[in-house]
């Protein structure tokens, strides 16, 4: 019986000569991720249970990017012990501010993620990476003070699901909305536990930046992770880098739990409502739902292609007075892009603000809280209650065609209306 | 293990964000983390329970981040157990690594706000007081067992490279 590619990878990474679902596994990390909430419980647990030095300090990778730049003393302090802990243990792959950038859009763009790695990261979104066709899972903190010690992790082999999608996209619709409409079928827990493969034709002509949209969302469905099998795009991506990886395909006879197969030919672009990302609707279906906040950036889409469609949308405009457009490139890379491209600029004379890299208002942190009763249309990938700022706040979902497009109306809008 | 406490129920999909709000991720410390959970969906939680009290949720428990301050604000406000339907992956193997008793139960459906649990870990029974009703799980894989055992991954890794000394 044959093997899909998250069995193949994870079989790869440990001592093992079979794997099936279900199972418990010790497996080895190609890398161990943190950042400035999650690592410093794994530094302090690292210390507390008496270990000095790191497995391998070229497989250790910090980012503040949550509440960095610091957003207060606490937040600082938490950064400072990120920088602390780098400099003690030799790791050069530590982001300070000025080259640091949202981890997610960070790591595929420095090379440190490649197709076949087993990554693990103290982000739930760390299944971002799955996009390039490596078995990458959000850990927890005492997971991530664990690999310090021994580089390895603890791990139940997921079954797999396969997703396929038909057809041909619509223009304005991406990976954004292939997995906002997936989740809308299948829910917030329709995958727990397991392994999402993309497939098919669809996602065969889809950018690396679309596909790292997808995976990225695969935990918002439960999933472990959300892999798509490397092709001439992945490779054509990582022929920029020194390491190339190693390429998996799932068998011919691998066995899957379940296979959903779709033509999304008719696809328009899709938009989680408040408060799951499993309620989701086409933006068509959405008459005057008013916006007090446009917010495009984040893991999910600050990436290049993502800011290029805002402001192709946004070039010349205006947004709606009294609303507040906030724009957030995810590295420093995409800004310099943006400023000399002339990107920046657009957004500035649209009236929005243009902000320096940083998880910043998607998960509440700062640079943009939400008060109370205030709606907001965000790329970003949850819209939990509370999410960004207020308990009383709402928070859509969409992509970045979408929100460029609303901001100018101040309500939600498709962009075709533009 | 037994553990006896009062029932606060909670629904479906009881994410992250709902148990530990963001604003109080500059903070590692169990207790004040405490002080604040569940505060967006309940705000009087944090103040009302006893130490010793049991959560029971629905389905998908602790979905959303990998925030391992969740559970640390479950354990921190005086919650000696959580029970739910399934619970998120995440959530799941933060909760074994830091020692946090929990189990998976379809019945918690019929659990009431206030009832009294009496929790038999190792066996995966659970006796409704209040309802005079017994409910029956699976005790976990030995694997996950022998990390609970050790008081959590640490112990358990440490237990480990003595071992190999």
């Amino acid at each position: 019986m044959g093997y899909t590619i998250a069995e193949k990878i994870l079989l790869a990474h440990t001592d093992l000569k079979s794997v099936k679902p279900g199972e418990f596994i010790e497996a080895r990390v190609d890398l161990a991720l943190g950042n400035d909430i999650t690592a410093p419980i794994a530094i302090e647990e690292f210390k507390k249970a008496g270990f000095t030095r790191v497995f391998d300090k070229n497989k250790v990778v910090l980012v503040p990017d949550h509440f960095a730049p610091a957003k207060d003393l606490r937040s600082a302090n938490q950064c400072k012990m990120l920088a602390n802990f780098a400099k003690e243990q030799g790791i050069k792959n530590y982001f300070e501010i000025g080259c640091m950038g949202v981890e997610h859009a960070l790591l595929p763009e420095v090379g440190l993620t490649l197709p076949g790695d087993l990554i693990i990261g103290a982000d739930s979104h760390t299944c971002t990476y799955g996009a390039l066709g490596c078995y990458s899972t959000g850990i927890g903190s005492t997971d991530l003070a664990r690999a310090y010690v021994d580089g390895k992790i603890w791990l139940k082999v997921p079954g797999s699901i396969k997703f396929v999608y038909k057809g041909k996209l619509s223009k304005w619709v991406g990976g954004k909305d292939l997995i906002l409409f997936t989740i809308g079928k299948i829910g917030v827990d329709g995958a727990l536990y397991k392994a999402m493969e993309f497939t098919g034709p669809v996602i065969r002509s889809l950018s690396m930046d679309d596909r790292f949209s997808m995976s990225n969302m695969a935990i918002e469905a439960g999933a472990r992770a959300g892999i798509i099998e490397p092709d001439e795009i992945t490779k054509k991506f990582v022929s920029q880098f020194k390491r190339k990886g190693k390429l998996y395909k799932s068998d011919s006879d691998a066995v899957y739990e379940k296979t959903y197969e779709w033509d999304v030919s008719k696809l328009e672009p899709q938009v989680a409502c408040p408060h799951l990302p499993s309620n989701v609707k086409g933006v068509s279906e959405l008459k005057d739902i008013k916006l007090d906040q446009v917010v495009i950036g984040s893991c999910t889409n600050g990436r290049i292609s993502d800011l290029r469609i805002a402001a192709k949308i946004l070039k010349g405009k205006k947004i709606k007075p009294g609303l507040k457009l906030i724009v957030i490139p995810a590295t420093q890379k995409i800004y310099l892009e943006c400023v000399k491209e002339g990107l920046a600029e657009i957004f500035v004379r649209a009236g929005g603000v243009f902000e320096t890299p940083s998880c910043g208002p998607c998960l509440g942190g700062h640079m943009g809280i939400l008060a109370d009763g205030e709606v907001a249309l965000a790329t970003t990938n949850r819209n939990f209650i509370g999410r960004m700022g207020s308990p009383k706040s709402f928070v859509y979902l969409s992509n970045p065609a979408v929100a460029a497009a609303s901001a100018i109306t101040g309500k939600i809008t498709h962009p075709d209306k533009i | 293990m037994i553990i006896k406490g009062k029932v606060h129920k909670f629904g479906d999909d009881i994410n992250t964000d709902d148990i530990i709000s963001a604003k109080y991720l500059v903070s590692t410390d169990a207790k004040e983390l405490g002080s604040h959970c569940m505060e967006s969906i309940s705000p009087d939680f944090a103040k009302n329970v006893q130490p010793g009290d049991i959560i029971v949720g629905g389905e998908n428990f602790g979905c959303g981040s990998s925030r391992e301050h969740a559970p640390l604000a479950i354990k921190g406000c005086g919650v000696r157990a959580v029970l739910a339907k399934s619970f998120a992956a995440i959530f799941f193997r933060n909760a074994i690594n830091i020692g946090l008793p929990f189990l998976e139960s379809q019945d918690t459906d019929a659990i009431n706000e206030g009832d009294i649990l009496e929790i038999d870990l190792s066996s995966g029974i659970i006796k409704n007081l209040t309802q005079n009703i017994t409910y029956k799980t699976a005790p976990f894989p030995k694997f996950l067992q022998d990390i609970v055992e050790d008081g959590g991954l640490m112990n358990y890794i440490k237990e480990k490279e003595k071992k190999h000394v």
